[in-house]
């Protein structure tokens, strides 16, 4: 067991983990964060996606214990009160999911791509997102929904 | 997953302690995109897990004109092709490095973890062969040096002994125009395991070739330095009829083997194909340099 100290989603959480804990499990079960989805289980699908100090990272692929004394940002912690952070209220508007299971690791990998580049041409969007798969929308209402959120456009 | 012990020790002595103690039930960890795959399905079983990352000694990509690069170990793919100076002199790495899987992996997994993984198939280690990279080891019994196509001995084994660790990865500096390329054939287009993958570092005098080195993937059981095929190019003029000398002699040395990415020989079809090209764009490079 390890006493781990992180903060998630701006705040400071302590805990007693197993060394075994998967970040993934430990968002999910230990901190009842479960907007972090798991897929595949071996970091091809992405729905897992978090940021890690600011970086995006496979959840499914990280021990609980290598965020000691880092930061880590889910879903749950873009929006700010009742307000949905842009890109969740992209993707409602241009229609960016169906089923929704990829969604949440389509934003923060979305959300890490406008941190680090915050106008992005289609072909940049499509090479970022590449490690982010979805059954569902065919994609181009995913760019869609990136696009407009750093175009600050709210309606389509 | 099984119960493990974590450590993230921050000094290489501290590493090569717990490993040494632990001999084989001890396995250092990087990015975790390898291992951890294989410790979810109960392939590896380590019961000590040391991080590596923490360790300044394998967390550094330093160069020199003189003396070249020193890779660390740890370093991840995502620093290595944001990395302006890498991709100034090593392009063929730095497109090894990239193909790594997606940002989500690129920001994790190293070019260490790669190469000690031991996956014939490993995208930066033929571009490591082609570079002549030299791996540094440092274990209980001291530092050794080991030529990056000596690395691996079978699929998933390395020379690496209990307690010891890859540290960094020393790595010549390009000559006067030269320059490196790496290609690999995968059916989609990302996100997959190199059917063939070619890497070849040239240097040309006018349109004649002084030296060259081609690293070969997923064609034989351990990743292989193309030696016949490299010292036929060299003092030779570098022509189409050195290239196509130079694709038969690595077809011939490749021993590739049928599976579900391809048969051996659509493999060895692509050794021909993908030894060509690689040697085009590193040339067409090096005549830039
Ligand atoms: C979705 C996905 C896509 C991928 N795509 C590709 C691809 O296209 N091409 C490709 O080549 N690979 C690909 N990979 C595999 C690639 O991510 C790994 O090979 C990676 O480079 C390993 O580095 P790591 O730091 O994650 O290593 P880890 O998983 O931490 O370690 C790998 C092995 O190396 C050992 N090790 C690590 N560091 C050291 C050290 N310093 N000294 C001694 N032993 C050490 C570990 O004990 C372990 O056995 C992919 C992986 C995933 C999950
Ligand atoms: S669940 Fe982690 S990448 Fe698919
Ligand atoms: S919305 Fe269903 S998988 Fe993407």
């Amino acid at each position: 067991m390890k006493n781990i100290q992180v903060r998630v989603n701006g705040h400071p959480v302590a805990r007693e983990i197993p060394d075994h804990r998967l970040l993934v499990d430990f968002l999910r079960y230990d901190l009842g964060l479960t907007g972090t989805k798991e897929g595949c289980s071996v970091g091809v699908c992405g729905a897992c996606t978090v940021l890690l100090n600011g970086q995006p990272v496979s959840s499914c692929l990280a021990l609980a214990v290598m965020a000691d004394g880092g930061e880590v940002t889910t879903i749950e912690g873009l929006a700010e009160g009742d307000r949905l952070h842009p890109l969740q209220q992209a993707f409602i508007d241009y229609g960016g999911f169906q089923c929704g299971v990829c969604t949440p690791g389509q934003i923060m990998a979305s959300k890490a791509l406008l941190d680090a580049n915050p106008h992005p041409t289609p072909a940049q969007i499509k090479e970022w997102m590449m490690g982010n798969l979805c059954r569902c929308t065919g994609y181009y209402k995913i760019i869609e929904a990136i696009q407009a959120a750093a175009a600050e456009k709210t309606e389509p | 997953m099984h119960e493990i012990h974590y450590e993230a020790p921050t000094s290489l002595e501290q590493a090569v302690g717990i490993l040494a103690k632990h001999g084989d039930s001890a396995r250092p960890i990087c990015g975790g995109t390898d291992l951890l795959i294989q410790m979810r399905a109960g392939v590896r079983r380590p019961h000590y897990v040391v991080d590596v990352k923490h360790i300044a000694a394998l967390t550094g990509i330093a160069f020199d004109p003189k003396s070249g690069l020193r890779l660390g170990a740890a370093a991840p793919c995502i620093e290595i092709f944001e990395n302006a100076t890498l991709r100034r002199h090593y392009p063929g790495l730095v497109e090894a490095a990239h193909l790594i899987g997606s940002l989500q992996i690129q920001s994790r997994a190293s070019v260490g973890g790669n190469l000690c993984n031991g996956s014939p198939a490993a995208d930066t280690t033929p571009a490591l062969i082609a570079l002549g990279a030299v791996a540094r080891l440092v274990g209980p019994k001291g530092e050794r040096q080991v030529k990056v196509e000596e690395f691996v001995v079978s699929p998933g084994r390395t020379v690496i002994q209990p307690g010891e660790l890859l540290v960094e990865l020393l790595i010549p500096p390009p000559p006067p125009h030269s320059a490196d390329a790496y290609i690999r054939f995968i059916p989609r287009n990302e996100m997959d395991i190199a059917v063939v993958g070619i890497g070849a570092a040239i240097t040309l005098e006018g349109d004649r070739c002084t030296a060259a080195r081609i690293g070969m993937g997923a064609v034989a059981p351990t990743p292989l330095f193309a030696a016949k095929a490299s010292q036929a190019l060299v003092g030779k003029k570098f022509d189409a009829v050195a290239i196509e000398n130079a694709a038969q002699l690595a077809i011939e040395q490749a021993s590739p083997i049928d599976d579900m990415r391809g048969t051996a020989e659509f493999r060895r079809h692509l050794v021909g194909v993908l030894t060509r090209r690689t040697l085009e764009r590193a040339a067409e490079r090096a005549r830039r340099n």
